[in-house]
């Protein structure tokens, strides 16, 4: 089968690997974007907290033989935990200062934990079991089932996510303190507490993205490292902090590089950037984000 | 006399190294309105922020109900009873007005209803899924009072609810505040609009330099009004 000469099976091919891209964009965004929002802390761990979810998810059934659908639940749970010490023991101690020290701490906890996983795991990789073998064919393209449930999956936690912070109580709490946390904690609110629970939040996001990658990537220490670089980019076309914003970049971004790849592969790789670079230039604030007065 | 609501002693506060406050003295009995009037850069608002706990480098004793203050966080002393509409009305933007209006917790029972709210305040009501930055001046600062209505604080602390607004705005301020009196709340009313406080309040203090320089019980007669006036003027 054909349209203008390409054949639509190849195409089909791209644009569903693409919109599972998509899928860990959107997901590894919306958690950075929240973080940003709240604490204004730029986690650059956050693509080795994506990649120890994977390691958990590995680790859960090689060690203890829990299966990758209860992973799906502890995974994120651990590294809830792992999110909280984290803002307890390092964050909380710099958000007086300048933003650029989030930075450097964040890239600090990075390079530690990937060079700890490195030391015991190597960097070569290890498989983990697909869960959910076998597809279906969908008349123009087969289907895996694996990547349609991924895809629908991080749909539902996305928009659940948006959900909560939008249209919920605790939502607006969250809002509230983003624009300005000083009046929120004069009303009552225990707002270093939500710092510590967004950010716990955030990094159990990341946990789920990594434990529903481990069947479709390799399991292994870099698996986040130029991950993040493209998740940057995301929040920052879709809007720092913009929830809505990193979402619906996040799906179209893996959408378009599918494209690219399928069109013009050599580019695919710097697509993002190129419209990274084009958005600040038409819209600084990004697509989705409130330009400052 | 009635039942002491907060009492002030001895505050002292600090921006870095610089002393803001320099041991204001005021208390304020269950069910008054009380002032702070002062130019600006006095030590008003800032007093508010430290009595609030926003500002933390403080000292000296602030008695909340009979119980010191001074040393807790700024959330417990918004639990223990205390509601701060702020200069400037700090409304969120990303919120409804609805969402603004119940975002302070219920801290204690005795609030008012949102019911009753927004009948005090039906410019509010028809507006309730706004957001909330999109209301005039006027109704933000509605806004700003209305949501420590409701979470049951009995000390309501005001920060020039007047400024910036039209005559016919200040008037159904006043309006408001002569209400929520008659409800019961003590209010802590910090003014440059004296005229506009006179009418509201029991009792005056005036703030100079970081001090309580002089005390007026409600004025009436035209001599301690320009007393007053003398204090605040350039």
């Amino acid at each position: 089968m054909e349209i203008l000469g390409i054949p639509i099976q190849a195409l089909a091919g791209q644009l569903l690997l693409g919109i599972v891209n998509g899928s860990f964009y959107a997901m590894l965004s919306l958690g950075l974007a929240i973080i940003f929002g709240l604490l204004h802390i730029a986690n650059f761990v956050h693509g080795a907290q994506y990649m120890v979810g994977a390691f958990v998810t590995w680790m859960l059934l090689q060690y203890l033989g829990i299966s990758y659908w209860w992973a799906l639940l502890l995974a994120p749970a651990v590294m809830f935990c792992l999110g909280v010490a984290i803002e307890y023991v390092f964050l909380r101690r710099i958000y007086e200062l300048d933003h650029f020290y989030g930075l450097l701490m964040t890239f600090g906890l990075l390079l530690m934990i990937e060079s700890i996983f490195r030391y015991y795991f190597g960097s070569t990789g290890l498989p983990y079991e697909n869960p959910l073998p076998g597809g279906i064919n969908v008349g123009f393209m087969f289907l895996p089932y694996y990547r349609a449930w991924v895809v629908g999956v991080s749909l539902v936690v996305c928009f659940g996510t948006w959900f909560m912070i939008e249209r919920t109580k605790l939502g607006s709490y969250l809002r509230a303190s983003t624009e300005n946390p000083e009046m929120v904690l004069a009303f009552g609110i225990n707002v270093p507490l939500l710092l510590t629970l967004t950010y716990g939040f955030g990094v159990a996001l990341a946990g789920f993205a990594g434990a529903m990658a481990a069947p479709i990537t390799n399991v292994s220490p870099t698996m986040g490292t130029h991950l993040i670089i493209i998740i940057f980019a995301v929040v920052v076309i879709g809007g720092l902090g913009s929830i809505m914003g990193s979402i619906v970049t996040g799906f179209a971004l893996g959408i378009l590089e599918g494209l690219t790849k399928f069109f013009f592969a050599p580019a695919s790789t710097t697509l993002v950037f190129v419209v990274m670079v084009l958005i600040l230039f038409i819209r600084p604030a990004g697509l989705f984000g409130k330009e400052r007065p | 006399m009635s039942e002491i609501c907060l009492s002030v002693k001895g505050l002292n506060a600090f921006y870095g190294e610089s002393q803001a406050l320099h041991g204001i003295d005021f208390d304020i009995r269950r069910g008054e309105v009380v002032t702070l009037l002062g130019r600006n850069g006095a030590g008003k608002s800032t007093t508010l922020m430290s009595i609030m706990g926003l500002l933390k480098n403080r000292t000296g004793s602030i008695l909340f109900e009979g119980e010191e203050t001074v040393s807790k966080p700024a959330n417990l002393i918004a639990r223990a009873g205390i509601g701060f509409c702020p200069e400037h009305r700090a409304i969120f933007s990303s919120l409804s007005v609805e969402e603004n209006l119940l975002l302070p917790p219920i801290v204690r029972k005795g609030g008012m209803s949102v019911d009753e709210i927004y009948a005090l305040f039906p410019n509010l009501a028809e507006r309730r899924s706004s957001r909330g930055t999109s209301l005039s001046g006027g109704e933000q600062q509605m806004l700003a009072i209305a949501r420590i209505l409701r979470s049951g604080s009995s000390l309501l602390l005001l920060d020039e609810p007047t400024e910036g607004l039209a005559p016919i705005i200040v008037k159904v301020i006043g309006e408001v505040i002569k209400t929520i009196k008659a409800r019961g709340y003590s209010i802590l009313l910090v003014e440059q609009n004296y005229r506009f406080a006179a009418k509201l309040a029991d009792r005056h203090n005036i703030v100079l330099d970081g001090k309580v320089v002089d005390r007026f019980d409600a004025v009436s007669d035209a001599a301690s009004l320009d007393h007053i006036k003398s204090y605040l003027s350039v």
